[in-house]
Formats: C-alpha cells, sequence, structure tokens
C-alpha cells in the first residue's frame, strides 16, 4: 500500500469512506498535531483565514469543544452554532440552515446532528467540507480516529490486537465507527452488548459477536465500554439498570481475564456504577482522558488535511 | 364513476395485436369504437366511411390499465398532488382508471368527500377514478364508517391505508359488514409496536446506516391476523403493497385453505432493494416508502409470486410528496413515492423482458384482476363496454426523467432508468387522450380530426 499525503474527498463523512492509508496518514498528522498542545504558544498560522462553522443540532459538550479547541490552535475563525438557539426552531430546514451559512463562504462545517445521513445529505450541495461529527446512530468517525491514536500510543500498533467493544451497540455510532476503523486496520474486534441492543449485520464484517462479557473481555488488549442511555429503559430494551451492570458491567473482577497490560476506554460521557465500575474508570488501566486530550489533536489533523494547503505544522 | 364516454365519434382502430386475457384473444383484430363503447371486433371491419387508425407493428392492444392503489392527495394536499394532475399522471402511464386511496385531509370517510371526489374526477375528465373510503371515522380505528353509504356513493373497497385497521375486533367488523355490499376490505399490512419509529427494512443495510429498522414482520403479522379474520367471517381482505417473503407464505396459506385473500404488490418492491440505499451518498429520501425497500430475498419471492400466481394484481401506491419534504434527513422526510408513469416501463422490461411473465400475464396483473377485484367495468375488452384501451410498445425503449413527469410531484427513485417497454397512448371512452412523445409511431394513434 502506498502512503497517503493527503485525502481524496474533501468531505469527511465516515469511516466507511476511508482506506487505510488515509487513516494512516491523519492518525500521523495527529502526532504532529499533539506536540503543538505541549508547547507555552499552542498555536500555528496553519488555517489562518479560514473560516470554520461548528453546527451543533444536538447536546454536546467535549465533541464541540475540542473541535473548537482543535480550530483556534490552527489559527482558523470560528463560529458555532446550537439548534436551540438558531433558527431551526423557527421551523428552517437543515439544507436551507446550512445554505445560510454557506452564503458567508466557510471553508469547513462540522456538523453534529440526530439523523442519521445529514452530513452526507449537506455533501450533496455544499462547497464547503463537511466534517461529520456524529450522525444520528450511523458514524463518529473523529471518535474512531482518536480512540486509534490512543490505541497506537499505548500499543504502539493497531494490527493483531485483541479489542473489546461493550455496551448499547445498537444505539451507537462510535460502536459503527470503531468496527470500521479496526476491522480496516486489521484489529480483532470482539463486541458485546445485550441482545436486544445488538444490530444486524455486524459478523458479516468480521467481528465476533458474543453476549458473554468474560467472553469479549478474555485475553484483551483494549476495552472499550460505550455509554447506556437511561431512556432504553422505555424502549422495553432492558428490564432494568441493576440487571444491566451485572451483566454487562466492567468491574476490577472481570478485567482480569483480560490481557495484563489491557487499557480501558470510555467515548464519554460515562455513567458511573452503570456500564463502568468507578474503581476501573478511575483506575491505572483506564486511558479515558487520554482519549480527550487526543481528540484535540486528531481534529487538529482532519481540518489540517482537508482545508490546510501547503502549511508545515 | 365518472362518466367520459364520447357519443359522437365513430372509428375504428385498425389491425393491432390484441392481446385481452379475458376473452382469450391475442392476435390481430379491429376494433371499432362508436359513441365512446366498442361497438365491433374483428377481423376486416368495414370503416365505411368512418376514420380508421392503424395501429404500428409492435404495439399490443390491451384492457385499459386499472392501478388499485393511488394517493391523488385532494382535498387537502394538493401542494402535492391533485385529482386533474394525479389522473392525467395516470394516463401519461398508461392508466385508464385508478382506485383512490382516502387518507386525504379530510379522509374520505363520508359520502360527502366522496362525491367531492367523484366531481373533481369529472371535471378533469382523464382516467375514470373509483374512490375507496375509510374503514374507520378519520381512519382513526374506533367506528366504522357508514359503508352503506360510501357504497352508494361510488366507493368501491375500503382501507385505513397509511395505518393498519387498528384492532382485531374493528377488522373482524369491517370484514362482516363489508361483505353484505361484496366490497372488500384492503389492509395496510404493520404492527405499529413492531415498525415503531422504524424508517427503513430491519436488516443489515439499516443497521450499518444507522437507521432505525422495520421488521419484515411487522408486515406479516398483521397480513396473519386479517387472513385467519378473512377465513371466520367469509368477507374479503385485499393486502396492499406487499414487501416481504414472509407475508406472501402466509397469502398462499390462506389462499390454498380457501380463504379470500388477494394481494398487490409494487413495482418498486420488485425492482429494488434496501441495498440502493448506500449508493452515492446514501439515504436518497426518494427510496423511502412504506413498507419499506427490503432484502433480495424477498425481492426475488415478489418475483416468483408474481411468476407463480400468487399475487393477483401489480399497483403503484403512487405517492406523491413535495420536492421541499423530501429534501430533509432520511428520519424527517415522509415515505412513499411516485409510481403510475414508471410502472409499466418497469413491468414490461423487468418482468416479461425478464422472462418472468408473459404479456398476457402481465395484462391480467394491471387490468382483469384488479377489475374483478373491485367489481368495476373493464378488465376486457367486450363490445358494449366503454372503450378503455391501452396501447404497449414492448419493444420501445425509455429514459426515465423524473423532471418530466406529469405528476405534480417528482419523488421517483427511478430517474435516469433506461427500461424497455411503455405505454404508447391511452384511450378512455373511445378518446384517445395520451400518446406517448418519447416512442416513434405513437404519435399515428392520435385521430386525423383530433390534430
Amino acid at each position: 500500500m502506498t502512503a497517503a499525503v493527503r485525502l481524496r474527498s474533501r468531505h469527511l463523512l465516515g469511516i466507511s469512506d476511508l482506506d487505510p492509508s488515509e487513516i494512516e496518514l491523519i492518525l500521523d498528522t495527529a502526532v504532529a498535531m499533539k506536540e503543538i498542545g505541549t508547547r507555552t504558544i499552542k498555536k500555528v498560522p496553519a488555517l489562518r483565514g479560514r473560516t470554520v462553522v461548528n453546527l451543533f443540532f444536538e447536546a454536546s459538550t467535549r465533541t464541540r469543544l475540542s473541535f473548537e479547541l482543535a480550530e483556534k490552535r490552527l489559527s482558523a475563525d470560528t463560529m458555532g452554532i446550537t439548534a436551540a438557539a438558531s433558527s431551526v426552531i423557527k421551523g428552517e430546514t437543515l439544507a436551507d440552515t446550512v445554505r445560510t451559512l454557506e452564503a458567508m463562504s466557510p471553508d469547513i462545517i462540522v456538523l453534529r446532528h440526530p439523523s442519521s445521513g445529514a452530513p452526507h445529505l449537506l455533501s450533496t450541495f455544499c462547497h464547503s467540507g463537511i466534517v461529520n461529527a456524529g450522525d444520528g446512530m450511523h458514524e463518529h468517525p473523529t471518535q474512531a480516529l482518536l480512540d486509534a491514536l490512543t490505541i497506537r500510543e499505548r500499543k504502539g500498533r493497531l494490527a493483531g490486537l485483541k479489542v473489546a467493544i461493550v455496551g448499547d451497540l445498537m444505539h451507537s455510532r462510535v460502536l459503527r465507527s470503531n468496527v470500521l476503523l479496526l476491522t480496516k486496520m486489521g484489529v480483532e474486534v470482539r463486541v458485546c452488548g445485550p441482545r436486544t441492543l445488538m444490530p444486524l449485520g455486524l459478523s458479516a464484517l468480521g467481528v465476533h459477536v458474543t453476549y458473554s462479557l468474560d467472553e469479549a473481555v478474555k485475553d484483551a488488549d483494549v476495552v472499550m465500554m460505550l455509554r447506556l442511555q437511561h431512556e432504553r429503559m422505555n424502549g422495553m430494551f432492558l428490564p432494568s439498570l441493576r440487571e444491566y451492570f451485572t451483566l454487562f458491567g466492567l468491574t476490577r473482577e472481570r478485567l482480569k481475564h483480560a490481557a495484563p497490560d489491557v487499557i480501558v476506554m470510555h467515548p464519554g460521557p460515562m455513567n458511573r456504577g452503570v456500564e463502568i465500575d468507578s474503581v476501573v474508570a478511575d483506575g491505572p488501566r483506564s486511558v479515558i482522558l487520554d482519549q480527550v486530550a487526543n481528540g484535540v489533536a486528531v481534529r487538529m489533523a482532519v481540518l489540517y488535511l482537508l482545508a490546510g494547503e501547503d502549511v508545515t505544522p | 364513476m365518472t362518466d367520459v364516454t364520447d357519443v359522437t365519434n365513430a372509428w375504428v382502430l385498425k389491425n393491432g395485436r390484441v392481446i385481452d386475457p379475458r376473452s382469450g384473444r391475442d392476435g390481430h383484430f379491429d376494433l371499432r369504437i362508436e359513441g365512446g363503447r366498442i361497438a365491433a371486433i374483428g377481423k376486416d371491419l368495414p370503416t365505411d366511411g368512418v376514420r380508421s387508425v392503424e395501429v404500428p407493428a409492435g404495439f399490443v392492444v390491451t384492457p385499459g390499465l386499472i392501478d388499485m392503489h393511488v394517493h391523488l392527495r385532494e382535498p387537502g394536499q394538493e401542494h402535492k398532488e391533485t385529482i386533474a394532475t394525479g389522473t392525467w399522471s395516470a394516463v401519461a402511464g398508461g392508466f385508464t382508471a385508478v382506485a383512490c386511496m382516502p387518507n386525504t385531509d379530510p379522509v374520505n370517510d363520508s359520502a360527502s368527500v366522496t362525491q367531492f371526489i367523484l366531481k373533481r374526477a369529472a371535471e378533469a375528465n382523464f382516467a375514470r377514478v373509483y374512490p375507496i373510503g375509510a374503514v374507520s371515522i378519520g381512519s382513526q380505528g374506533s367506528q366504522l364508517t357508514e359503508m352503506g353509504d360510501l357504497r352508494t356513493a361510488g366507493c368501491v373497497a375500503f382501507t385505513d391505508d397509511g395505518h393498519p385497521v387498528a384492532t382485531a375486533l374493528l377488522m373482524r367488523r369491517a370484514l362482516e359488514y363489508a361483505s353484505m355490499f361484496d366490497v372488500p376490505i384492503i389492509e395496510h399490512c404493520e404492527d405499529p409496536s413492531l415498525k415503531g419509529d422504524g424508517v427503513a427494512h430491519e436488516g443489515a443495510v439499516a443497521s450499518m446506516l444507522g437507521l432505525r429498522g422495520i421488521p419484515s414482520v411487522a408486515e406479516s403479522i398483521m397480513a396473519e391476523r386479517d387472513i385467519s379474520l378473512a377465513e371466520l367471517t367469509g368477507g374479503r381482505v385485499h393486502l396492499a403493497h406487499m414487501s416481504a417473503r414472509q407475508t406472501l407464505r402466509a397469502v398462499r396459506d390462506g389462499k390454498s385453505r380457501g380463504v379470500k385473500v388477494t394481494c398487490e404488490v409494487a413495482p418498486h418492491h420488485f425492482t429494488l432493494t434496501d441495498e440502493a440505499l448506500k449508493e452515492g451518498a446514501g439515504y436518497n429520501t426518494n427510496l423511502k416508502m412504506n413498507p419499506p425497500l427490503r432484502e433480495e430475498a424477498d425481492r426475488l419471492a415478489m418475483v416468483e409470486g408474481l411468476r407463480d400466481g400468487s399475487i393477483d394484481v401489480i399497483s403503484t401506491d403512487h405517492a406523491p410528496h413535495h420536492a421541499d419534504e423530501k429534501a430533509l434527513t432520511f428520519d424527517h422526510a415522509p415515505f412513499g413515492i411516485v409510481g403510475l408513469e414508471t410502472c409499466v416501463p418497469l413491468c414490461i422490461d423487468r418482468l416479461v423482458h425478464a422472462g418472468v411473465i408473459s404479456l398476457s400475464r402481465l395484462v391480467e396483473l394491471l387490468s382483469c384482476r384488479p377489475a374483478e377485484l373491485l367489481r368495476i367495468p373493464g378488465g376486457t375488452i367486450t363490445v358494449g363496454a366503454p372503450a378503455d384501451l391501452t396501447v404497449l410498445a414492448p419493444d420501445a425503449s425509455v429514459t426515465i426523467s423524473a423532471g418530466a413527469l406529469v405528476s405534480k410531484s417528482k419523488n421517483s427513485p427511478f430517474d435516469g432508468w433506461t427500461l424497455k417497454g411503455a405505454a404508447a397512448a391511452t384511450i378512455v371512452g373511445g378518446r384517445v387522450l395520451y400518446t406517448n412523445p418519447a416512442i416513434p409511431g405513437a404519435a399515428s394513434l392520435t385521430p386525423s380530426w383530433e390534430n
């Protein structure tokens, strides 16, 4: 495989559009970007004069702040809009909102939207580059990239590792992007969660599906826990949070079956005592805060590769 | 029923290949049309001074096609379609008659709405319109409509289409009551709890696209309920727009037991699967319909059902939506696609030329059976009956252009498809209402005095 020097698309809609060399390129670029965050003056002019709009139609703290910080460290001009403060509450459609923004000539639009495929809709008519910051239950590509960067940092590689992903798989865009990325990079992926929250078609992607947490965790190099949303209790998916924790909650005891140097990840926000015990979340195997730090670096890399031109960071 | 009979002109449609399954005709015949009705059928009929129109070689004259599942949207949603634009779309697609669904605003649950629809249809004077009344008031699922009154006003069937008949008890009563008038109940089979807020077929494709699923059994469970109730009551149930192989299995079981169950399939369910949702940028809202596009095994089951005779009718489920409504995210866009003008090319190309069924069998699916199920005129060419005829050009190649559809709405997933076979002309009550400009020779079917 020849190493990619740029991304083929001017959008980042999902991991499904990236090939392994593009994933490597983003991760390698992120390593360089991460160094910027260690400087006293944490800013480079890579995107000076470029405009990035952060369009968030769904509640978000870490992803929105992470993108904003990434944009600022690259010297881009940024604007942020959240659904509650926009014309959306006046009944404006997504397409019209974005056409209005585009009239102000942004270079990149970062979109978080509760409907799967929303960034794909924009890509059919937008002049700006679209970065998917999470669409419905579909993809969250920058999360999967920052997870991969975190794993690579700790393990030195991706190929050949055993990664367990555990939780509400059906409703998780983090799951979909991670499965796509990790399988492309030669990782052995096991997924685990209640049968009622198991999406169809995962086995066809070469993923091992199990309903046993012990089986998923056994000898795993990485255990990635997903957030269980409380509203899942209403859809008759689960009998109780108590039982969920008993069957699928990650405790120190259950982690003993993993590889000795296992790392524990979580995309946040966590439900302590539901999917993960605090002792594990705050323990020595946890890299949850590393993930947050790497989020900024990965988003800098993505923005730079999509909007920067011939500028060395 | 609208009366579009032309009482003045007499003419002869000369030497066309006529396929009329119910009379057993398949050969070249002359049809003499007088006063809007078929006056004579035979070889070398004398033209004795009346105008004569030669049918070009390769064209086929059939009984007028009937689409028994159409949403005309009027009253209430005229921005999507009107009775005039919808019946013109029908004529442009080769249909001489349509049955229109009651989910208008207001719902067609009273004779006054039925009369309004028929009045508008008569004013438009294109395809004939047969209204279908609601099963329950407002299609709310609690109280039966005045079916006797609706029947007298002109309704030919009852349905709460868009919603399934809400409870087993209501369905039982509807089947019993409607059977007094020998009228079928048309069911949109879908268990609401299993459908949930799904937007696409529950399967690997929706799963990876992050779209909420509608399982196939949401349809088949309701079908099994209704078939059991038809068996209990002796009433006639007709399953609309079947999509799932499990539903077809239930229909076959019911038919083998002698239950009065019939069913229809829409062209998109035997031509497309959910895989299409992944094409291009993905999430094309013109691929969002209810029931959803299902898997290849389901598509193949529909083709097999058409081949072996288990499926009675092809209907379009013509569901116009304004472009603004479809320009939303997949979750928010409404269900449905237009179908009147794409049906015949899809059927001839994908079923007849593909060797699945004969042209004669296609005429049964698109004309004979709908007429028989709804107990309406047509479905065969007989002396004395209104001259409702469709002229097909089975070997003509056409390219579908959504923008060029005459329907008020353009929400078709078949834009750009090149298909072999189309309607060349549509004749209603002896009047040549439409000749297809895309087909060489079709214009010659326009009688000279109409030029």
